[in-house]
C-alpha cells in the first residue's frame, strides 16, 4: 500500500488532480455550511457584477452565485458518488453471477448489457425524466445505469480471468466453496480496476448531471446546481456575461481533478488497462 | 579490404539509472560470403553491436561511437536519408520474434513486395512475380497461395522464411540474423539453416549470425566472435575454436552443452554477468573464473593473437581440458 | 466474413426486439390513463375514447405489442399532443438537421483528434505532445455546452463574427448554413476530438514499439511510410472502436448543442418534448435514437472486422 502510494506521489500531474479532487469535496461538505443562502433572494441586487459582496455577482433574482456555487458542489458530488455507488452495488452481483454461472445466465446478462448500450445515457435519462419528473433522483438513477454495463464486464472478466488461475485450482481441490472463491479472489482482484472505473466514471457523471440540470431535466430550481446556473447564464449572457464563467470553470476543474487522479491511478493500480 | 569492418565500436544508451555501456570498444571484418557467428550470453551486447551496422537502434537514448565501414564507406555518420537506401537494400536483417516482427494487418505477398518497390522501381505485377519466386528461394510451398495469405495463418517457422525472403529481396551484401532459429522447434530449425547456407552459395551473401546456441555456431558458421559483457574475448575460425578454446569463458559454454555432459550433470558457469553500468579495470570474468589470479584483477587483458586468425583476450588462457 | 456479418445483423435485430419491448413497456408504466397520457392532459374525453380506440388501448398487451411493431413499420408513429402533426413527418424535418450537425462535428473531431494522437505519439515526450495531451485532457474536462456558452460570448457577442444561434437548412442557403454550423460544429466535436485524441496517442505508442515497426524501418521505408501505413494501419482498429463507443456521447452532445444554439433538431425535439409530456414524440424519439444507434454500432463493427485480417478470415468464430 505505502510502496504504491510512493509510486502515485512521483507524478506531478495525478498529484495535483488528488488536490483538485480534495478541494471539490472539502467545498461540497464545508462550503455551505460556510458560504450564505443560495435561495435567498434580493431584488434591489439582480444581475450584479462581481463585488465585494458578492465574490460571483449575483443572478436573475439577487441570488449570491457564489452561495449558489458552493451548494452547487454538493449537488455535483452526491451524482458522482451515488451513481457509482449504484452501479457497483447491482453491477458487481451481475457480473459475478454471469462470471460463475457461465452456462446458463451468462449470454442472458451479455445481452441485457447489449441493450443497455443501445440506450445512450441521455436518451435513457430523458426518457426516466419523462416517466418520473425531473429531479436529482433521476438523474442518478440514469448515472448509475450508464455506467452498469462497464461495472458488469469488468467483474465478469475478473471472474472469467480469476477461475483459469493454478491457485484457484488448487483452492478449488482443497474444497473451497463459490462464496470463498468470490471474497478470497475474485474481489479484491476487482478493486483495482473498479476503482479505475470509478475515478472515470465520477467525472462523466458530474457532467452528465450539469448536461441534464442544464436542459432542465435533472435538479429543479430552486436548487442549486451548476447546471441549472448555466441555464440561467445562458438567458442572460449579454447582460451578465460573468454568470456563465464560474459554474462552468468549477465543472471543469472538478472533471479535470478526478481525469487526472484517474490516470495517475490506472497507471499505478492496472497498468494492463492499455496505456 | 574487407566487406564490412568495424573498428573500435562503443555503444551505450541513456536509462534512468544511468548510462548502460552495452559495446566496449568491439572490433571485427566481415568477408564477402563468409558466415560470422557472434555468441554469448543475453546481454552480452551481440545483438547491440549487429544493430549498430544498419542504425535500428532508438535514436534518442543511443550513444554511439567507433566506426562502421560498408565497402569502405562509413555508416555512422551517414545522414538518415541515405541511411534508408542502405537499410534493405545493402544490409537487412532477420529478426528473432517471426510472431511478431510481420505487420499482422497486410498480407505476406505485401510486405514483401514492399521492399522491393522500394528499391529495385520495380512494377506492381514484376514485383509480385519476384515475391513468388522468393518464397519458392526460401522453401516456401505454394508460393502463389502464400502471398495473399496473412502472417497469423502460417505457421513459426513458414514466417522466419517470410522474414528471411524480405532480408534477401534485394539481395543485400550483408545479411543480419538474429537469433533466427531461437524461437523455433529444433525440426525447423535444420530448414532455416539450410535455406542461409544456401543464400550464402547461390548470392555470395555474407552473414553475421546472432546467437547463443553453440550447436548452430557448430553447424553452419566460419567464424566465431566470442561475446562478454560488452567485448569479445574471443575470435576465431570454427574448426579451430572448437578445437583450441583458450579463453576460460568460452571453454565454460562448451562445457555447458548437453553433449559434455559428465556424469549427467549439466556444468554451468557459477556467478552473474557484472553490471553493464560499471567499468573497472580488471577482466570481466575473473570473479566466476576458476584460472583467475591476482594479475586478472590489476588490469584488463587485451587481445592476442595465439594462432592464425585466432584472437583470445586472457592473462592465463588454456587449452581444451 | 459474410457468416460475421450474418451474426452480427441477427445479434442487431435481438436488440432491436429487446428494446422495442422495453420502450413499448416504458410507455404503458406511465402513472394514470395511456389514452389520456397520449392525447394530452387537455383533450376532452370524446378524443380520449377515440385514441383509446385508436391505438387499440383496450385490446391486451401482447395484441397492443403486435399493433405497435405493426405501425411502427408502416411509419405510423402517432400524432403529437402538442399540434396533432404526424410525428413521422416532425422527425422527417428534425432529423437531417441533427445529422448534418453531427456529421461536421464528426469530421471536425477525426480530423483534429486523430491528426493530434499520431503528432503527439511520434514526438512523444517533446512540446507537441505535451500540448496535444493537455488539449485532450482540456477536452475531456471541460463541459462541452459550456464550451458553447464561451463561444457564443466571443464570437457572436463580443466580436460578432458569427450569429449566435439559428438555423438555415442547407438546400436554401449554403453558405448562411454553414456559417451557423460552425461554431455547434466545432463545439460538439471538440470534446469527441479530445477522446479519439488520446485513444490514437495510445494506439499509435503501441503500435511504434512494436517489433514489425522495426521490421518496416529495417527495410528502409520512409519514415512516413512507417508511421503512416504501418503503424497507422494497426492503430485505425483502437480508433474505430472508440468512434462507436462514443457515439452514445455524440448523440447527447448533440442533444445540449442544439439547445444551446437554438438548432431545430432532433435532439431540441426530443427535450422540447420531455418538458411538454408529448408522449408520442418521447415515444418514437427514442425508438429511432436506439435504431439509429444499433445501427451504427453494426456498422463499427463490421468495418473492425473489415480491418482485421484475423476476424475477416475467419468468419468471427473466436468471438
Amino acid at each position: 500500500m505505502t510502496r504504491l502510494w510512493r509510486r502515485f506521489k512521483r507524478r506531478p500531474m495525478p498529484m495535483a488532480g488528488l488536490v483538485l479532487v480534495v478541494a471539490f469535496v472539502l467545498l461540497a461538505l464545508i462550503g455551505p455550511l460556510v458560504t450564505g443562502d443560495p435561495t435567498a433572494q434580493d431584488y434591489l441586487a439582480t444581475l450584479a457584477p462581481p463585488s465585494g459582496a458578492h465574490p460571483m455577482g449575483t443572478d436573475d433574482l439577487g441570488r449570491d452565485a457564489f452561495a449558489r456555487i458552493a451548494h452547487g458542489a454538493q449537488v455535483s458530488l452526491q451524482a458522482g458518488v451515488l451513481s457509482t455507488l449504484l452501479a457497483m452495488a447491482v453491477g458487481i452481483p451481475i457480473g459475478l453471477v454471469a462470471g460463475f454461472y457461465r452456462r446458463w445466465l451468462d449470454p442472458v446478462v451479455m445481452r441485457l448489457v447489449d441493450v443497455t448500450l443501445a440506450f445512450p445515457f441521455l436518451v435513457f435519462a430523458v426518457g426516466l425524466a419523462a416517466i418520473i419528473g425531473p429531479s436529482l433522483k433521476g438523474v442518478v438513477f440514469a448515472l448509475g445505469f450508464s455506467q452498469l454495463p462497464a461495472v458488469i464486464r469488468i467483474t465478469r472478466g475478473e471472474v472469467l480471468a480469476v477461475r483459469e488461475m493454478d491457485y484457484v485450482a488448487a483452492a478449488v481441490a482443497d474444497g473451497a466453496g463459490d462464496g470463498h472463491l468470490i471474497f478470497r479472489y475474485v474481489l479484491p482482484n476487482c478493486l483495482n480496476p473498479l476503482i479505475v472505473q470509478a475515478t472515470v466514471a465520477i467525472p462523466g457523471a458530474i457532467i452528465g448531471e450539469a448536461t441534464l440540470s442544464f436542459l432542465g431535466l435533472g435538479v429543479q430550481p430552486p436548487t442549486p446546481s451548476w447546471g441549472v446556473m448555466l441555464t440561467t447564464a445562458q438567458q442572460y449572457l449579454s447582460d451578465a456575461p460573468w454568470l456563465a464563467v464560474w459554474p462552468g470553470i468549477m465543472i471543469a476543474l472538478a472533471t479535470l481533478g478526478f481525469n487526472l487522479l484517474g490516470d495517475g491511478l490506472r497507471d499505478v493500480l492496472d497498468p494492463r488497462s492499455g496505456r | 579490404m574487407s566487406l564490412l569492418e568495424i573498428t573500435d565500436l562503443r555503444v551505450g544508451f541513456d536509462t534512468e539509472d544511468g548510462l548502460v555501456q552495452a559495446v566496449r570498444d568491439i572490433s571485427l571484418t566481415l568477408d564477402e560470403g563468409e558466415i560470422l557467428a557472434l555468441c554469448g550470453e543475453s546481454g552480452c551486447g551481440k545483438s547491440v553491436t549487429a544493430m549498430s551496422v544498419p542504425r535500428l537502434l532508438p535514436p534518442e537514448t543511443t550513444r554511439l561511437s567507433g566506426s562502421v565501414r560498408l565497402d569502405g564507406r562509413e555508416l555512422t555518420t551517414l545522414p538518415e536519408a541515405d541511411l534508408r537506401h542502405v537499410r534493405g537494400k545493402e544490409v537487412s536483417v532477420v529478426f528473432q520474434e517471426p510472431m511478431t516482427s510481420l505487420n499482422p494487418s497486410f498480407s505476406v505477398g505485401y510486405q514483401i513486395t514492399e521492399v522491393l518497390r522500394r528499391h529495385e522501381r520495380l512494377s506492381r505485377q514484376a514485383a509480385r512475380s519476384r515475391a513468388v519466386e522468393l518464397l519458392e528461394l526460401v522453401g516456401i510451398p505454394a508460393p502463389q497461395r502464400r502471398m495473399k495469405e496473412y502472417p497469423h495463418q502460417l505457421s513459426g517457422g513458414m514466417r522466419q522464411r517470410v522474414m528471411i525472403a524480405i532480408a534477401v529481396a534485394c539481395s543485400p551484401r550483408v545479411l543480419i540474423a538474429d537469433e533466427p532459429t531461437t524461437a523455433l522447434d529444433v525440426t525447423i530449425q535444420a530448414g532455416v539453416l539450410d535455406v542461409f547456407r544456401d543464400l550464402r552459395d547461390r548470392l555470395g551473401t555474407a552473414i553475421i549470425l546472432i546467437t547463443h546456441d553453440l550447436g548452430v555456431v557448430a553447424d553452419i558458421a566460419d567464424r566465431a566472435v566470442v561475446m562478454y559483457a560488452g567485448r569479445a574475448v574471443e575470435q576465431a575460425p570454427v574448426a579451430e575454436l572448437f578445437a583450441n578454446p583458450r579463453h576460460p569463458y568460452t571453454l565454460g559454454l562448451m562445457n555447458a552443452l548437453p553433449s559434455a555432459a559428465v556424469g549427467g550433470r549439466l556444468a554451468e558457469i557459477p556467478g552473474m554477468v557484472p553490471s553493464p553500468l560499471s567499468d573497472p579495470d580488471e577482466c570481466a570474468f575473473q570473479a566466476r573464473c576458476p584460472r583467475a589470479q591476482g594479475d586478472c584483477r590489476a588490469a584488463r587483458p587485451p587481445l592476442e593473437r595465439h594462432a592464425d586468425g585466432h584472437l583470445a583476450a586472457c592473462f592465463h588462457p588454456g587449452g581444451k581440458q | 466474413m459474410l457468416w460475421f456479418i450474418l451474426r452480427r445483423c441477427g445479434s442487431a435485430v435481438i436488440v432491436l426486439f429487446l428494446a422495442s419491448v422495453l420502450i413499448f413497456l416504458g410507455i404503458r408504466a406511465l402513472p394514470g390513463d395511456p389514452a389520456t397520457v397520449m392525447a394530452g392532459e387537455e383533450a376532452s374525453p370524446a378524443v380520449i375514447e377515440a385514441i383509446r380506440h385508436e391505438f387499440g388501448l383496450d385490446k391486451p398487451l401482447p395484441a397492443q405489442y403486435l399493433d405497435y411493431v405493426g405501425q411502427t413499420l408502416t411509419g405510423n408513429l402517432g400524432r403529437s399532443t402538442q399540434d396533432q402533426l404526424p410525428v413521422i413527418d416532425i422527425i422527417a424535418e428534425r432529423l437531417p438537421v441533427t445529422l448534418e450537425l453531427s456529421a461536421l462535428a464528426m469530421l471536425v473531431a477525426i480530423v483534429v483528434g486523430v491528426g493530434a494522437g499520431i503528432v503527439a505519439a511520434v514526438r512523444r515526450g517533446r512540446l507537441a505532445d505535451y500540448l496535444a495531451t493537455g488539449f485532450g485532457l482540456a477536452g475531456l474536462s471541460v463541459p462541452h455546452f459550456w464550451l458553447g456558452l464561451l463561444g457564443i460570448l466571443l464570437f457572436a457577442v463580443t466580436w460578432r463574427v458569427l450569429p449566435a444561434s439559428g438555423y438555415v437548412p442547407f438546400t436554401q442557403d449554403p453558405g448562411q448554413n454553414l456559417q451557423r454550423m460552425i461554431l455547434p460544429a466545432l463545439v460538439l466535436g471538440t470534446g469527441f476530438a479530445a477522446i479519439l485524441m488520446r485513444q490514437t496517442r495510445s494506439a499509435m505508442l503501441g503500435a511504434l514499439s512494436a517489433d514489425y515497426v522495426r521490421t518496416a524501418r529495417s527495410k528502409g521505408l520512409s519514415e512516413v511510410k512507417v508511421v503512416g501505413a504501418h503503424a497507422l494501419r494497426n492503430s485505425l482498429t483502437t480508433v474505430v472502436t472508440v468512434l462507436g463507443l462514443q457515439l452514445g456521447a455524440l448523440i447527447s452532445g448533440a442533444v445540449v448543442t442544439e439547445q444551446i444554439f437554438v438548432i431545430p433538431g432532433f435532439g431540441k425535439l426530443t427535450v422540447d418534448a420531455v418538458l411538454t409530456r408529448n408522449y408520442p414524440v418521447i415515444q418514437a424519439v427514442v425508438l429511432i435514437t436506439v435504431i439509429g444507434y444499433v445501427l451504427v454500432n453494426l456498422l463499427v463493427d463490421i468495418v473492425y472486422a473489415f480491418l482485421n485480417p484475423r476476424i475477416r478470415l475467419s468468419g468471427g468464430a473466436n468471438d
